[in-house]
């Protein structure tokens, strides 16, 4: 691979061009991040008036807690449902909306629309139509027999989230899914119509695979996304409950931090998902850069 | 020269930025008041502001009760406090155990020379915010105590008097059932707040022991005990009027699915803070509503006792100047006279929190215009306070509470019995208290 060089005649210039980026990084990244590791070995009061301390008993307090351990399990229930739901589901809007010649354009407008809606909105939404109290989803399923209470029932309310959160995802999906369908050469495809191929051994044989790049770019950002980016849906629609069923990774760091106060527990919790996040994305270069090239 | 010029600038927006706090000291109060209880508290600001012009009271909105504490908190450690904050009862234990953090008010209004005379409160009001040695160190403010909500078109067509509310928890349950089989109403009653009204409340009602040292008022090594079998006998009931549809929850914290619950007519009774009385007088124009204090258990006691407080107080946070606490102290001042407190008290539901601003409203005639306003303010001041009523008084409180949340649904979904659910309860809390002693001791 070819690289462009540029030479600067100024020593410093360059280091000042790139000052601004690294300025930002070590605010809003670096030092943070740093303070983060920091609280997760102490034990300290709200104030801050009182520091231990304390090694690395927040992280051996951490795993033989239960609530934390439910957490780790219902944050990987929610992830994979999350993720296949809403891969799936654009996948076949994405191929669909290939097959139509007319209006196409307008389609794809309209499955873009819900990426625009913020988190926090989306889970609003949902909380209005599912509360068990004022909910028009209750009332209907009322009508066909099923009982809708997600305050109480917890399988009930990770089916909400995982709809919620799968909702807003499929846009983005779908982007990148109509993307790749358009890169797959129509000749192969016609080619193999020829050969007497149809439509479904053309697309598990000849686009599928060629859309992997695409695939599995989207399962590493739905996975990050479900785990990291659901915290203002969660705490819209079912504050983590009920008993903890909805209380992914992310919302705990909230609960146990901001309302619960309990900084070191909280700071380590935040340290374990930074861990967690670097794992999948040294998992996606890897895997990318490999996989890529064909 | 641009590095001059930016200096210079920079030099010129800090001078001018500093230059109008001059004229009047200003006085930053964070508070959690939203809505139409928000405008009550801003007319106070205006009201103290307009009586003198050495001091401007200016205050924010800082969101929920959790998310003002959060705030000044952090405020608090980046040396931006406001100079009052409002903070809930269930803070109360955290902000006591911050004794750096806090200019304590009994010594705020003797430095400041401001009167201060704690015996001018209402007793319940003194006792859940002193200390052990018997100073008061926030001043109260909103400070409220569940009572019970009637639907009284609902029970006049269920067959029953709707002017005679349940009094006992049994009385409650052949009421609610009368009212479902009648079809009068699809459900019994609800409730807001379980851990504060269906745990907390019915402790000390029944007085039962809540934790150890006097519920906790004792020191940082108290326990929690309410797994006793007054409790584990009513979170059964709960648990089996739920199966049976005469109780539907309303949600975690303060339960919000309950009120809408009573305002669309689907539950008869409904039991909150009485602060909520000004949100359900606005939301029952299609029915009339009745007051009640809560029920009791006629085979526990005869005598209930008080109930206890919610709401907030107002702490003055450390680390201002001289200038901004004699406002502070003058504005607390303001703040407690009889007619802003009776004033707040008569349009919020809120207590009155001392004992001139509820004569003062006996004698403008409020309580009888008003029917089943005084119905909280008797319910907290009836009987003598046992150490089971007083209060209650534990580090980490919101964490605790999320707890009893919690079991409470582990309860309701049937995974616990109630037994069960409440030691949990208790075991995970006792967890969180020595959480809360380590690190403050």
């Amino acid at each position: 691979m070819q690289t462009k060089r540029t030479i600067f005649p100024n020593k410093f210039l360059p280091y000042a061009l790139l000052a601004p980026q690294l300025a930002v990084t070590l605010v809003f990244f670096i030092w943070p991040a740093a303070q983060a590791v920091k609280s997760s070995f102490e034990r300290e009061d709200p104030f801050g008036f009182r520091t231990t301390f304390i090694w690395f008993e927040n992280y051996t307090r951490l795993f033989s807690e239960p609530g934390y351990l439910n957490s780790l399990t219902k944050t990987g229930i929610f992830a994979v449902s999350v993720t296949l739901l809403s891969m799936s589901l654009s996948l076949l809007l994405a191929v669909a909306v290939n097959r139509v010649i007319k209006s196409n354009r307008a389609y794809t407008t309209l499955l873009v629309w819900p990426y625009a809606v913020a988190p926090v909105v989306v889970g609003i939404l949902w909380w209005f139509m599912f509360n068990p109290t004022i909910g028009i989803a209750p009332y209907l399923l009322r009508g066909l027999g099923i009982s809708w209470n997600h305050r109480v029932d917890g399988n009930q309310a990770m089916i909400l989230v995982v709809i919620a959160a799968s909702w807003k995802q499929i846009s983005y999906n779908f982007l990148f899914f109509v993307a790749g369908l358009q890169s797959v050469p129509q000749s192969l495809n016609e080619a193999a119509a020829i050969d007497g191929a149809g439509p479904f051994k053309r697309f598990w044989t000849i686009v599928f695979p060629l859309l992997s790049p695409t695939t599995f770019f989207l399962l590493i950002v739905n996975i990050n996304y479900a785990m990291f980016d659901t915290f203002g849906l969660i705490d819209a629609t079912t504050n983590g409950g009920p008993n903890q069923a909805t209380n992914i990774l992310v919302y705990k760091v909230y609960a146990d931090g901001f309302l619960g106060l309990n900084i070191g527990s909280s700071a380590a919790q935040s340290v374990v998902l930074m861990l967690i996040v670097i794992a999948l994305t040294a998992i996606q270069f890897r895997f990318i850069e490999r996989r890529v090239q064909y | 020269m641009s590095k001059n010029t930016l200096c210079l600038s920079v030099g010129l927006a800090a001078m001018l930025s500093a230059t109008p706090a001059m004229a009047q000291t200003e006085i930053a109060w964070w508070h959690a008041m939203d809505a139409e209880l928000g405008q009550r508290l801003e007319a106070i600001a205006q009201g103290f502001n307009d009586s003198q012009d050495e001091f401007v009271v200016v205050p924010s909105y800082k969101g929920t009760y959790p998310e003002t504490l959060t705030a000044a908190i952090a405020a608090f450690r980046a040396n931006e406090q406001p100079a009052i904050v409002q903070v809930f009862e269930v803070g109360t234990g955290t902000m006591m155990a911050a004794e750096g953090a806090v200019n304590p008010v009994y010594k705020l209004m003797a430095d400041n020379g401001e009167p201060w005379d704690p015996s001018a409160f209402l007793a319940p009001v003194t006792g859940y915010y002193s200390d052990t040695d018997g100073n008061i160190l926030s001043m109260p403010f909103n400070s409220s105590t569940p009572i019970m909500y009637y639907n009284k078109d609902v029970f006049e067509k269920a067959g029953l008097d709707p002017e005679t509310p349940p009094k006992t928890w049994a009385e409650l349950e052949t009421m609610s059932r009368q009212i479902m089989e009648s079809g009068a109403a699809p459900c019994g009653f609800t409730s807001g707040w379980i851990s504060w009204v269906q745990l907390e409340n019915l402790s000390a009602i029944h007085d039962q022991p809540y934790g150890t040292l006097e519920n906790g008022f004792g020191g940082l090594g108290t326990e929690f005990t309410f797994n006793g079998p007054v409790q584990v006998k009513h979170w059964e009931n709960l648990k089996n009027w739920a199966d049976e549809g005469l109780f539907e929850y309303g949600g975690p914290v303060g339960g919000g699915d309950a009120p809408p619950k009573f305002y669309a007519q689907e539950c008869a009774i409904y039991m909150n803070s009485s602060a909520s009385r000004a949100g359900v007088i606005n939301n029952s124009k299609e029915f009339e509503v009745g007051f009640a204090p809560l029920p009791y258990y006629d085979d526990v006691t005869t005598d209930p006792k008080n109930s206890i407080i919610g709401g907030a107080t107002l702490w003055a946070l450390n680390g201002k100047d001289p200038a901004v606490y004699k406002g502070v102290a003058q504005f607390f001042t303001y703040l407690s006279s009889p007619e802003v407190q009776a004033q707040w008290h008569q349009a919020t539901g809120y207590l009155p929190i001392t004992n001139a601003a509820y004569d003062l409203g006996k004698e403008q005639g409020y309580y009888e215009a008003n029917p089943g306003s005084d119905i909280a303010i008797n319910q907290i001041t009836r009987g003598t306070p046992s150490a089971n009523s007083k209060g209650i008084r534990f580090g980490n409180l919101t964490q605790a509470r999320t707890v009893v949340d919690e079991e409470f649904e582990a309860l309701l979904s049937g995974s616990k019995t109630a037994q069960e659910a409440l030691d949990a309860a208790v075991e995970r809390g006792n967890q969180i208290l020595r959480d809360f002693e380590a690190a403050n001791s």
